[in-house]
């Protein structure tokens, strides 16, 4: 039978609809995305490069929402509580875990990780208490470890190689001079560079956190303060703190913190946090260098291996300890896209997603990665990550953690910088800050 | 194409149409049609301004934590009131606030005048030099707070030279930002660097007004140029100078991006004023209760203040 016009003409109108069907199904698998809140640094690009290869896997596309560190939290917990659906995947701050699982922010992913084989136990434990869990050391997870991290130390590696300079030194202190292993021996250090004239330019000691708006200070001062005594609260009565978080120990501890302050660092440093850290570094200002392990291998590209090394947070008197950084990737319960976020998550835990994470910028916090054979000799801050990862403590991430860390953020600036009052006053203060925190939360 | 052109049948449509709105717009009163006019403004205002008062208001009397959903709200009454009144950090803000009132709107004024002064007289050049003065106040306050934090930089900043430069102190002997006294004027010298060239305006504003044949008389009657000044030019801007106070005061008292990107309310709390308290209490200790009271606290005391100014420079007018 002959077709008649009109019949090829409805063939044709069904067939464009048809391809029009087809395409606009198929742009809909293209154009599946995902959106990742992270904080605006150089794990994030590292990340962006990773995620690659989750899109050329899945088909799935990735966005990002990267903002600074000083707005980071302010921005991702408004973004948490108004329960937007910008983010499908965020990377949090580990102080963010109590509040976000107990206001329903982030899915529980107990039972995604027994359905898809991830085991918590294939990662660093620090971590995964740190990151994942809450309560803490109860086994409700609500991410995954995703970026390992904590307080490291930079040193001018060629400063100390100076003849001349290790001379003096040893005519001073009867010792060679050498990255210091506790706070007698930083101190030793720091004093003894600050303001020596090296290659013509005057040089100061040490570089250390002393912002005030977010969280640094408390970054850096718990370094020191953990290692003199310092403590949360009772191990024997959660949340009893007076004579835990302003022991002598504790208070000895601030005092060192306001002692290198006072005679150790650069003019200006009065509110500075990780990239003024950097800057100082790299700019030749400071011999020593408090900061994330983070930036340790952006820095080091950038210095090459003469002129940077890198030391573990000094002990003290009552232990060895670092303050825990670092981020678990946890998948936002408001988000449209839940099941591909779950997907990048498993994508994201296979060992060898986690070795390129490594070889390429970021912290892996799986054991098979970091405790494999090679792993100390891969990178020149590795080993001392590896140390540091074994000693890390965390401040509070209770769901009330914003107004904690603030509290301290005041008391300890006070004293710290604007030299008011003694250490001893500064955290009798936070005692009762702390305690009328705790009793607003109903604890 | 065809859709746009009128055919006798859709013009008679039309004309008729208009014509029945125009009689139904004729019946309504005077007050009808006022109503239909206000009614989106107010509309507008009920929706963005009294009815967030009136919920700020009622969340100021409980213990509300707006990222802690889970908890039970609980009724205070006066409790977070009285918690701030008494609260000596919370004075020790308002002492901050106040004196960076006080001085940068001295500054500003004794400075904008001169200014004004000076430009309102015709020289060489004036057109450029006036629109370099006015550039500070173009500038973003986030931007400047930012940029003073490099210049007030001890070892590298441009603020320390030129005081290197003119009095021989070392650099980085000081340091304005860190230092416990310093700290309180370097917001009051930034704030008065970029709003001084606003009360000049204003100023100008007001020495523009003045007629010149009160001049001619004060000539006429031999009167000195500094008892015309105090005599004419002085009383005539007064109500000019006090609208620039009020405008100034107002905009200092919730002053928040300029310090919180300059100091960051440091070193420690001594340059925290009331409004980076706030934002601190409302939207990263989340104390939605406590901080609902404290911007009622302040809401009163400045429309309080700003009232009884008012009414001063109403008489000051009438005089």
């Amino acid at each position: 039978m002959k077709p008649t016009n009109k019949t090829v003409r409805g063939v044709v109108a069904l067939a464009t609809i048809a391809a029009l069907a087809l395409g606009s199904g198929a742009a809909r698998a293209e154009d599946k995305s995902l959106t990742l809140c992270w904080a605006a640094w150089d794990p994030a690009n590292a990340l962006v490069e990773l995620s690659k290869d989750f899109t050329a896997k899945t088909g799935v596309k990735m966005k990002f929402e990267f903002v600074p560190w000083t707005s980071y939290a302010d921005r991702f917990l408004n973004e948490l509580n108004s329960h937007s659906k910008l983010c499908d995947l965020i990377i949090g701050d580990s102080q963010w875990i109590g509040g976000s699982a107990e206001n329903g922010h982030y899915v529980k992913l107990n039972d995604f990780f027994d359905k898809n084989g991830i085991k918590m136990s294939d990662f660093v434990d620090a971590t995964v208490v740190g990151y994942s869990e809450w309560p803490k050391n109860t086994p409700n997870y609500w991410a995954l470890p995703a970026m390992a991290d904590a307080v490291g130390w930079t040193y001018r590696k060629d400063w100390f190689a100076m003849p001349d300079v290790r001379k003096d030194f040893k005519a001073k202190y009867g010792r060679d001079l050498a990255p210091p292993k506790d706070w007698d021996e930083f101190l030793q250090v720091a004093k003894f560079f600050q303001g020596r004239q090296i290659a013509g330019k005057k040089v100061y000691g040490a570089y250390i956190f002393t912002e005030r708006g977010s969280e640094g200070i408390t970054m850096g001062v718990t370094n020191v303060m953990y290692d003199y005594g310092f403590e949360y609260d009772n191990p024997k009565k959660p949340y009893e703190m007076n004579g835990f978080v302003n022991s002598a120990g504790a208070v000895k501890g601030l005092e060192i913190y306001k002692q290198i302050f006072d005679c150790c660092t650069a003019p200006g440093m009065t509110n500075a946090y990780m990239s003024e850290g950097l800057d100082a570094f790299k700019s030749g200002q400071v011999a020593m260098q408090m900061n994330w392990f983070a930036f340790f291998p952006g820095l080091y590209k950038a210095m090459g291996p003469d002129k940077i090394g890198f030391f573990v947070n000094p002990a003290g008197p009552s232990g060895h300890y670092s303050q825990l950084g670092g981020q678990g990737i946890s998948v936002v319960s408001y988000s449209d896209h839940k099941d591909d976020a779950l997907n990048y998550i498993k994508w994201f835990a296979q060992p060898s997603v986690q070795q390129k994470w490594w070889e390429i910028g970021g912290y892996s916090a799986l054991k098979a990665v970091v405790e494999a054979p090679g792993f100390p000799k891969s990178a020149p801050f590795a080993p001392d990550f590896l140390v540091t990862m074994g000693i890390v403590k965390d401040f509070w991430a209770e769901p009330n953690y914003a107004s904690l860390l603030l509290d301290m953020q005041k008391r300890i600036h006070n004293y710290v910088v604007a030299g008011q009052g003694t250490a001893q006053l500064a955290l009798d203060g936070l005692v009762k800050d702390w305690t009328k925190d705790f009793k607003d939360a109903g604890k | 194409m065809n859709a746009s052109v009128d055919t006798p049948e859709t013009t008679a449509v039309r004309v008729t149409s208009g014509a029945a709105r125009r009689i139904r717009l004729r019946g309504l009163s005077d007050r009808s049609i006022a109503w239909l006019f206000i009614t989106p403004t107010i509309a507008l205002l009920l929706a963005i301004n009294i009815f967030p008062l009136i919920w700020t208001i009622q969340m100021s009397f409980t213990n509300y934590k707006a990222n802690m959903g889970w908890l039970r709200i609980k009724n205070v009454g006066i409790a977070n009131y009285s918690d701030i009144l008494g609260d000596p950090d919370l004075w020790a803000g308002m002492q901050t606030t106040a004196h960076f009132v006080f001085w940068s709107i001295l500054l500003e004024v004794v400075l904008g005048f001169a200014l004004a002064l000076l430009v309102n007289h015709k020289f060489r050049g004036h057109s450029f030099w006036t629109t370099v003065i006015l550039l500070p106040m173009m500038l973003s306050p986030a931007v400047v707070g930012n940029f003073w934090t490099f210049l007030y930089q001890p070892q590298v900043g441009l603020f320390n030279y030129l005081v290197n430069f003119f009095s021989g102190i070392p650099p980085s002997s000081f340091q304005m930002i860190g230092d416990v006294q310093l700290a309180p004027w370097t917001i009051v010298l930034v704030d008065t660097w970029m709003w001084t060239p606003y009360v000049m305006l204003i100023c100008l504003a007001g020495l523009r007004s003045i007629p010149d044949s009160i001049y001619e008389a004060a000539e006429v009657d031999r009167a000195s140029a500094w008892r015309t000044f105090w005599s004419v030019t002085l009383p005539m801007v007064m109500p000019f100078l006090m609208l620039a106070v009020l405008f100034r005061a107002i905009e200092n008292f919730k002053m928040f991006d300029m310090v919180n990107l300059l100091t960051n309310g440091g070193p420690g709390s001594l340059t925290e004023t009331v409004s980076i308290t706030l934002k601190r209490a409302a939207f990263e200790k989340w104390h939605t209760g406590w901080s609902s009271a404290l911007a009622i606290i302040l809401f009163v005391a400045v429309f309080g203040a700003a009232n009884i100014y008012i009414k001063f420079l109403n008489k000051v007018r009438q005089r």
